[in-house]
């Protein structure tokens, strides 16, 4: 079994890695790289918690080799903060509640960041089909697209 | 003296009485004297039953008291989600 | 200890506000640790074998391949998880369930475990172990499942609640039956009957966040184990007993828990991982896939109900009863039962019997999912009574109030009621805008009741002041959506102390007595009564910190907007003692000042809902557009608005997706073919709408805030409302949950025909 070897930069941060030619982008952070921040749902695609960005681009980890990170650039709900001030995306979900377990939260998060980066001002039909790839069973998702068009506000306001 | 109403399925470790009537102050004394009266009822007592008193249901409370001319009513135990 | 729980109205400073929950900034930057997100170190990779029939005898398990393999620390089977159950039929049913012993019940079942140096190696391992089944006839079908000629699943189960005893095993694991009066005579009375079958599929609680847990068992019979549960006391009770352990050398602790609704509140793999953790003498981390979560975690129950009703002219219902078959998976449960103890709880009847059905099956077993039973029950009910209303001529929300259970009303399922709100529900209804909002082409509007028990129990917990005046609350109940900003506001609000000032944690179970689980949603109920206790005895503390002070009686002390304050005109004008200002002297006066409180938190009191849906049925595919969706419910008292209005949203959220989705599939050979998200479909963010909802706050007299339980009604009346809406949409009557496309299709065309 040889170990492959990996840079690439997370978060800003150039990182490297040795993992085994199957691993997961997913199994690297949270079981070599410690960033647990984003989780496993199902492992198939299908639950959106483990969204991270890739060269800008919105994935699924669990649908990403480790080893394709080689030369990336990675961002996970890690780096969304800026050193202790929260995005106003964490700030709206916090402030409607639009979390009840928070498991599904890191990957709405990222999902709905790389939604208002592309489009600051989406309609709600837009924000509900963009998050229909990420899977909450808590909050029947009123009160997160509700945080979601009140951080578009906020993010265009300022 | 309070009237204790049995579930069908308790009634049947009970002689098949719906109704008993038992001078009891509280859940506690009632278990006991109904154990005492039906010994078949002892092994669902101690953990599977609940007791409606008044139509509010209460399930571990053994020293909630009985007021006079309660409506008692024994069913088995409840579980949630 | 006796604490005065009688409900007392009173003006809030901390209460029914909103705040941010103290566990959020960990949760939206990442840092929250879940279930799977914990190591140890010298940790194992667990993985278990699980059957591929839905029936079997196991003849033999070869593990020799397995354990020759480098780097596989330990495999485990029945034979190392020997039956200590003594007698506890229960108990030996969970322990059946984590390692198959005679016989897999179901595709999925485990079979052998292995803990080995890395997943791949664990992977590999459970290749290399040789089971021989004997592969017998299996039965998935509820209705299948109590007919003579089906395989009997377990030689052991006899019906029970029948007399005579009966002398043959059957599926039929037991019957129960309730009600009062006389059907048939109220059958003869009734100007209308309405009579009808329904079914409705398997779901599960599809809980985002996997089944995981990390168990470290050493040499000395000390083990710790980190898990996601809804209650890690009852977990610690459960691998005690399982394994043979000292109740208080295992010590459990329950990581953030990423959504339950009732699956986690027994242990699945929890007693394997440590069985494994002992023989190889490591810890070892389980975690579940999403495929083994379906296969093997409890859904709940597939079920088939008939239901009759009969009514007067006026509207008076005169007779109503129901037989409900549910099924439990392969173990006796009490499923049936409580469908047929809730199914009429919302009317007062005069005549009416209820019947429930125990059915074992080949499917995993049925574990509780959020008012376990009400809904495929509400479902069946709620149906028929729209349908009566129509027939006699009545308005749906008329025909409820006219027949719906007041104070005094004899329960279906026994007691007479208390004080109980579903009038209210009902009549909030009739008068919301919801209700006179415009109906387009292929729309329609359906409304149902629902009714749940809520349950409250053991509870312990501790409140500690810090030398600054702040307050820490240690609890023991499970925070599954939010409970711990619920419960600081209400340690604020004993205390009078601002809100930022109280940290609440979960506490582990060497650091606390015995918790019973959330469940039955008792999480805020039974939690915030204790926390009430807990704080109240601090304060009595810091009235006598504050007299010893100042060297007056206690009782010319009173506490107000957290502080210390003499009463008396005689002690002269004392500056007030703020709490931080008794806190900090603390270690001179007497030490640490806290407050405790152990209680059996009862009389959680029962709790209705009415649920309005609009919908939009596309004729053409069959398919449902939630237009328009609204629920009310009686909260007593909300204490956080915020996480009632989330739990009001996620109940009717799961209800449409139980309503117009979720199944589970199996396949001619018994297994199941969608165990995954793709397959199994939850609604998603563009399936719905935004969900309003209206909290009405009718006291429960036993809590001191007025405090009802609210996680779990929401969940009942939205199979029924939904059905009503598609029918008056779509003209035709639904009886099949889940109304998927190709359902509503041919219930179209066989109207067209017919
Ligand atoms: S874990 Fe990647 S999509 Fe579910
Ligand atoms: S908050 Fe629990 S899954 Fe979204």
């Amino acid at each position: 079994m040889s170990a492959i070897a990996v840079s690439t930069t997370i978060n800003g941060d150039e990182v490297e890695f040795l993992c085994q030619a199957e691993e997961t982008l997913l199994d690297v952070l949270r079981e070599r790289l410690g960033l647990t921040g984003a989780k496993e749902g199902c492992g198939t695609g299908d639950c959106g918690a483990c969204s991270v960005m890739v060269d800008g681009r919105l994935v699924c980890a669990c649908l990403v080799l480790g080893a394709e990170a080689e030369g990336r650039s990675i961002e996970t709900i890690e780096g969304m903060a800026n050193g202790d001030e929260l995005h106003p995306l964490q700030t709206k979900f916090l402030e409607h509640a639009a979390l009840q377990c928070g498991v599904c939260t890191p990957g709405f998060l990222v999902a709905a960041k790389a939604l208002l980066d592309a489009n600051p001002d989406p309609t709600e039909e837009e924000i509900r089909f963009w998050l229909a790839g990420n899977l909450c069973r808590c909050t029947g998702y009123d009160k997160i697209v509700r945080a979601v068009q009140d951080a578009a506000q906020e993010l265009r306001g300022s | 003296m309070a009237e204790v109403n049995l579930s069908a399925a308790l009634a049947a470790l009970a002689d098949n009485e719906r109704q008993i009537q038992i001078e009891a102050k509280d859940i506690r004394e009632l278990f006991r004297k109904l154990e005492e009266r039906y010994p078949g009822l002892e092994p669902v007592l101690k953990n599977d039953v609940a007791v409606a008193i008044d139509g509010v249901i209460y399930r571990d409370n053994w020293s909630k008291e009985l007021p006079d001319d309660a409506e008692i009513f024994l069913m088995r135990r409840l579980t949630g989600g | 200890m006796s604490f005065d729980a009688k409900y007392k109205a009173q003006d809030y400073n901390s209460v029914g506000t909103r705040p941010v929950r103290p566990d959020g900034v960990d949760k939206v930057t990442g840092r929250a640790r879940y279930g799977a997100d914990f190591n140890m170190p010298g940790q194992l990779v667990g993985r278990v074998l699980r059957s591929p029939h839905a029936h079997a005898r196991i003849v033999s398990i070869d593990t020799s391949g397995a354990e020759r393999l480098k780097g596989v620390k330990a495999v485990v089977t029945a034979a190392d998880l020997p039956d200590l159950t003594n007698g506890d039929q229960t108990l030996f049913d969970i322990l059946d369930n984590c390692m198959a012993r005679s016989k897999a019940f179901y595709d999925g079942h485990a079979v052998a475990a292995v803990a080995a140096v890395d997943a791949k190696t664990a992977r590999e391992a459970l290749k290399r172990i040789e089971v021989e089944y004997e592969v017998l006839p299996h039965v998935i079908d509820v209705d299948e499942a109590v007919k003579p000629s089906a395989p009997v699943l377990r030689d052991d189960v006899f019906t029970g609640g029948v007399e005579p005893k009966p002398q043959t095993p059957s599926n039929i694991a037991n019957r129960s039956e309730f009600g009062h009066g006389d059907v048939d005579e109220g059958f003869a009375e009734a100007d209308v009957i309405v009579e009808r079958s329904f079914r409705t599929e398997q779901t599960h609680q599809g809980y985002i966040e996997p089944h995981a847990c990390v168990a470290s068992m050493n040499p000395d019979g000390t083990a710790d184990m980190w898990v996601c549960t809804q209650g890690h006391f009852v977990y610690r009770q459960n691998c005690a007993d399982l394994l043979g352990l000292d109740v208080s050398k295992l010590r459990v602790t329950s990581s953030e828990i990423g959504g339950g609704f009732g699956g986690k509140t027994h242990v699945w793999m929890e007693p394997v991982a440590l069985a494994l953790s002992r023989k190889a003498g490591r810890p070892v981390k389980i975690v579940m896939s999403r495929n083994e979560v379906f296969r093997a975690s409890g859904p709940t129950s597939a079920t088939s109900i008939d239901v009759k009703i009969g009514a007067k002219k006026d509207g008076t219902i005169t007779a109503a009863q129901a037989t409900l078959r549910y099924s439990c998976g392969p173990y006796e449960d009490i499923w049936g039962e409580f469908g047929a103890k809730t199914s009429f709880a919302c009317y007062g009847l005069k005549n009416v019997k209820s019947v429930g059905y125990e059915v074992l099956v080949n499917r995993p077993k049925a574990a509780a999912y959020r008012a376990p039973s009400a809904p495929m029950a509400a479902f069946a009910v709620e149906s028929t009574i729209d349908e009566l209303a129509q027939k006699i001529g009545l308005d749906s929300i008329e025909f409820r109030i006219k027949n719906a259970a007041k104070e005094g009303t004899r329960s279906s399922y026994g007691p007479v009621y208390g004080p109980i709100g579903i009038g209210p529900t009902l009549e909030a209804a009739q008068n919301h805008p919801h209700m006179k909002a415009p109906l387009g082409k292929n729309q329609g509007r359906g409304m149902a009741c629902g009714f749940w028990f809520n349950f409250g129990g053991q509870t312990c917990t501790d409140l500690n002041i810090g030398s600054d005046g702040t307050a820490t609350l240690a609890v023991g109940t499970v925070d599954v959506g939010g409970a711990r900003a619920s419960l600081s506001l209400v340690a604020a609000e004993e205390l009078g102390i601002p809100y930022e000032n109280v940290r609440a944690v979960v506490a582990d179970t060497a650091s606390l007595g015995y918790n019973d689980m959330t469940d039955g949603s008792r999480g805020t109920f039974s939690s915030s009564m204790a926390t009430i206790s807990a704080a109240r005895n601090a304060v009595k503390v810091l009235r006598e910190r504050a007299a010893l002070t100042w060297d007056i009686p206690v009782e010319d002390v009173i506490w107000e907007d957290g502080c210390a304050k003499a009463t008396d005109k005689k002690h002269g004008n004392l500056p007030p003692l703020t709490i931080a200002d008794i806190a900090e002297t603390a270690g001179k006066t007497g030490g640490p000042i806290a407050g405790h409180s152990e209680l059996v938190a009862d009389g959680a009191g029962v709790s209705f809902a009415t649920h309005i849906c609009d919908v939009e049925v596309d004729p053409e595919t069959g398919a449902t557009k939630i237009l328009r969706y609204t629920v009310i419910q009686d909260a007593g008292k909300a204490v956080h608005p915020d996480y009632v209005e989330g739990q009001y949203q996620g109940g009717a959220a799961q209800g449409i997706g139980w309503a117009l989705n979720e199944e589970y599939i199996y396949g001619e050979d018994g297994r199941l073919q969608n165990p995954g998200f793709l397959d199994y479909r939850i609604p998603v963010c563009s399936d719905l709408p935004m969900i309003d909802t209206q909290i009405l706050e009718i006291p429960n007299p036993n809590h001191p805030y007025g405090v009802r339980g609210v996680g779990e009604t929401s969940i009942v009346p939205p199979l029924a409302a939904i059905a009503n809406a598609v029918s008056n949409a779509a003209g035709v009557r639904m009886t099949h949950i889940p109304m998927s496309p190709p359902r509503i299709l041919a219930a179209l065309e066989g109207e067209s025909e017919g």
